[in-house]
């Protein structure tokens, strides 16, 4: 079986976007990436679209068709992918599928979402709403989640409030250098842990914004990859895999099943282990999530992620630059869309079109998180060579 | 009213229950977790809550040991003073927060439980 | 590379379903289907929910992930597939494409969706949410394009308003024999034709009701499935295709395209031909789309399906192809995203022999599932192992 390559990407202005809906910001986001793979929309495919919630946000349901046919790329097959807020993960898996299974020579995936127009309350209860009704009547949402377990990795493994923090301040410093990122600001230490409590101890600064936008992919069999373009990236991994539904029925609160077993899932597929990964994107909706993502993926032991980013491990210009993006934080969270944007970044990465973000990377890995940990996808990504 | 948890043919319990246990094991009883007290393995202040929430909200993960097997619950708890590692014991509420005000459906779940009050 | 196989099957009482929430009756689905597969819930590798909705009706989401939790499934990779009223037949295909594509050897599929607990209105609202700002602000709905259709096929064609009515008659009949069915009475063609007006030339008879159900499938490795049975079914062809959004803009009202296109790759890709379709399950959601997918996918020339209704050609026990032997859509019930599942679990079920008192003799079934008014279509054609 040959491999799938990626062979075009493309990412919206990620922010509040007035006026544009979710089917404008897909059609938006799926055009430019057509143009930037030099492929026509006649040659598509499959066409799938990573998005959580556009009938609960926005009552506009059946997205895929509306841009199936906004892209006039018709008669691609359709379909939206849900896995909450790892939708744009689960669209990499999906259209990986679609090709390695030999469905399509030519798939495209955009995942997008539009939130901004409801209050933070508002949005904040459609996430919620993925919780079990055993959570949900106590008014639980994702930031309780995060606040709940970062308390107890703190106490646990005697980590310093501040390396949460540190997480905030390199995410927003990489994001400055990110055009579509909604902020492009930096922030130093004092504001992160200054900033208003949003679940006690995490503070505003610890948690993504609310963002409308849309990303998208273009892949296809390394075969055809090479009419398209001379540098391409190729998935040589990628996995995903489930943890509890209800949170706290898990064993250890910091440990993420589904983070571990996807990861190991994909290492297994692409051959490398952890210290071969030359760049990662990982979902950091909460600063909490950065720290358990390293540990679950093997960038640290159980409990020492939090001294790798004190002691710059993470940076930009360190040993795994993490979150050159800006990650979530900066960038911001359209749900569906996060997870394809991790895997424009990475793509970017390796082909050499990062920018004044660009590293030195011939592998990288995107971790992209739905629910609190419910569902993970890992995806390994390579320069083509 | 009970707080149910649900015991499986592999000895595992959980709150709440669910159609299968871990790896398909079969539900064989329930158990009603208030009457136990529980240890609080850890807590949050949430001040950003969505609609029908009480503001803040107090929450903790708790653990209840149930004859030697750990069950862990979560829920509202009836004060932000407390620490990690205090004792607690479920108290009635007959609406945890208002089952009108917010996305989910009201007739699909129930509205009642159990808050977490320091022993 | 091997074929995909399908190993097991299960669907719930479709019908009003009071007390029960979208995550009880996929569970419900989910367990019995392993159940019938004789599959430990710790084999599954990837578990696929097809719902179109469950937000919307319910402010439940995530609910992949609470079936993957419920029926002891976990890790398994879960992900909600969502193609409006096609997501079963997308369901399909993405558990086929999960298993040749190597990413999983054990893929359940669980289609299913809670409705009746929303008025009529709000119901019919929810679905039309599918359409295009410009066709929802002249509050057009899916029952409205059917009529639409309806009134253009019958006038351009010549075609009698008694043969819609016969779609229905022959399916209530079908449905008669499905113990699952949401509707098990027959309906003379006299009550049909008299019954209220929902969007004029279609009337209530015409249309499939609102319902709660969930159904489910088990797909592997025609390898993995000799481990397990004897009898089973392999899809040995599959596509999905689009046609426009905008309903208007199509060239030709009585011609799908996606029904067309997604037929065509099914039949390349598994070397049959519409002759060769010993039972289909067509998406029946309005009595004129089983007249449409006849059309669309070769059983009929354009303009006469009508006429091989009329002809009883499309009857269970006396027909040349039975068509909707499970009682379609029509009398079944239709949630949404367990519909398209559940057409192939009536085919699975005719394929090896486990469809009782409808049993008819086939080798080779096809189901067509369409979305929105046909904005997405998937057909799928499965065989019996041999």
């Amino acid at each position: 079986m040959g491999r799938v390559a990626i062979i075009g990407a493309s990412m919206t202005q990620f922010g509040q976007r007035e006026g544009e809906w979710i089917q404008d910001l897909l059609a938006e986001a799926g055009i430019e990436c057509l143009e930037d793979a030099g492929v026509d929309a006649d040659d598509v495919e499959h066409l799938y679209v990573s998005n959580m919630a556009s009938g609960e946000f926005e009552g506009q349901t059946g997205v895929p068709n509306a841009l199936a046919h906004d892209l006039d790329a018709m008669p691609a097959y359709t379909q939206r992918i849900d896995q909450t807020s790892s939708s744009g993960g689960a669209g990499i898996y999906a259209a990986w599928q679609s090709v390695a299974s030999g469905a399509s020579d030519m798939t495209m995936l955009v995942g997008g979402e539009k939130m901004t127009h409801k209050t933070t309350g508002e949005a904040t209860d459609v996430i919620a709403s993925l919780t079990h009704p055993a959570e949900y009547k106590h008014g639980v949402t994702l930031p309780s989640f995060a606040g709940l377990t970062a308390r107890h990795y703190l106490e646990r493994f005697d980590a310093p409030r501040e390396s949460l923090g540190k997480v905030a301040v390199k995410n927003h410093k990489n994001g400055v250098d990110n055009p579509h990122a909604q902020f492009q600001t930096e922030v130093d230490l004092e504001t992160v842990l200054e900033s208003p409590i949003v679940a006690d101890p995490l503070r505003l600064y610890d948690f993504c914004p609310i963002t409308d936008g849309s990303a998208a992919l273009m892949l296809c069999p390394e075969s055809i990859a090479k009419e398209y373009a001379d540098e391409y990236a190729v998935i040589t991994g990628i996995d995903g895999a489930t943890d509890t539904h209800v949170v706290h029925e898990r064993e250890d609160p910091t440990v993420m099943g589904g983070v571990v077993e996807s990861g190991k899932g994909a290492y297994e597929m692409s051959g490398y282990g952890p210290d071969d990964i030359d760049v990662a994107e990982l979902h950091d909706m909460f600063t909490i999530l950065e720290f358990l993502q390293m540990e679950g993926l093997g960038f640290a032991e159980q409990g020492e992620a939090w001294k790798r980013v004190e002691e710059g491990h993470t940076e930009r210009d360190g040993e795994l630059p993490i979150n050159t993006s800006g990650g979530l934080k900066s960038k911001g969270h359209p749900l569906g869309a996060s997870g394809v944007a991790q895997g424009v970044e990475i793509y970017e990465q390796l082909v050499g079109e990062a920018g004044p973000r660009q590293v030195d990377a011939d592998v990288g890995l995107c971790c992209n998180v739905g629910g609190f940990g419910n569902c993970v996808i890992t995806t390994i990504m390579e320069a083509a060579q | 009213m009970t707080m149910e948890a649900t015991r499986y043919d592999d000895g595992s319990i959980t709150y709440p229950g669910h159609p299968r246990g871990p790896g398909g094991s079969e539900p064989v009883e329930t158990i009603d977790l208030s009457e136990y007290t529980a240890e609080i393995v850890t807590w949050t202040t949430s001040t950003a809550t969505p609609p029908g929430v009480r503001e803040p909200n107090h929450l903790a993960i708790v653990e209840f040991d149930v004859e030697g097997e750990s069950v862990r619950a979560i829920g509202q708890l009836t004060t932000g003073d407390v620490e990690t590692g205090d004792e607690v014991r479920p108290v009635y509420v007959d609406e945890l927060r208002d089952p009108g005000a917010g996305i989910r459906e009201p007739e699909s779940q129930a509205w009642d439980g159990y808050r977490f009050e320091p022993v």
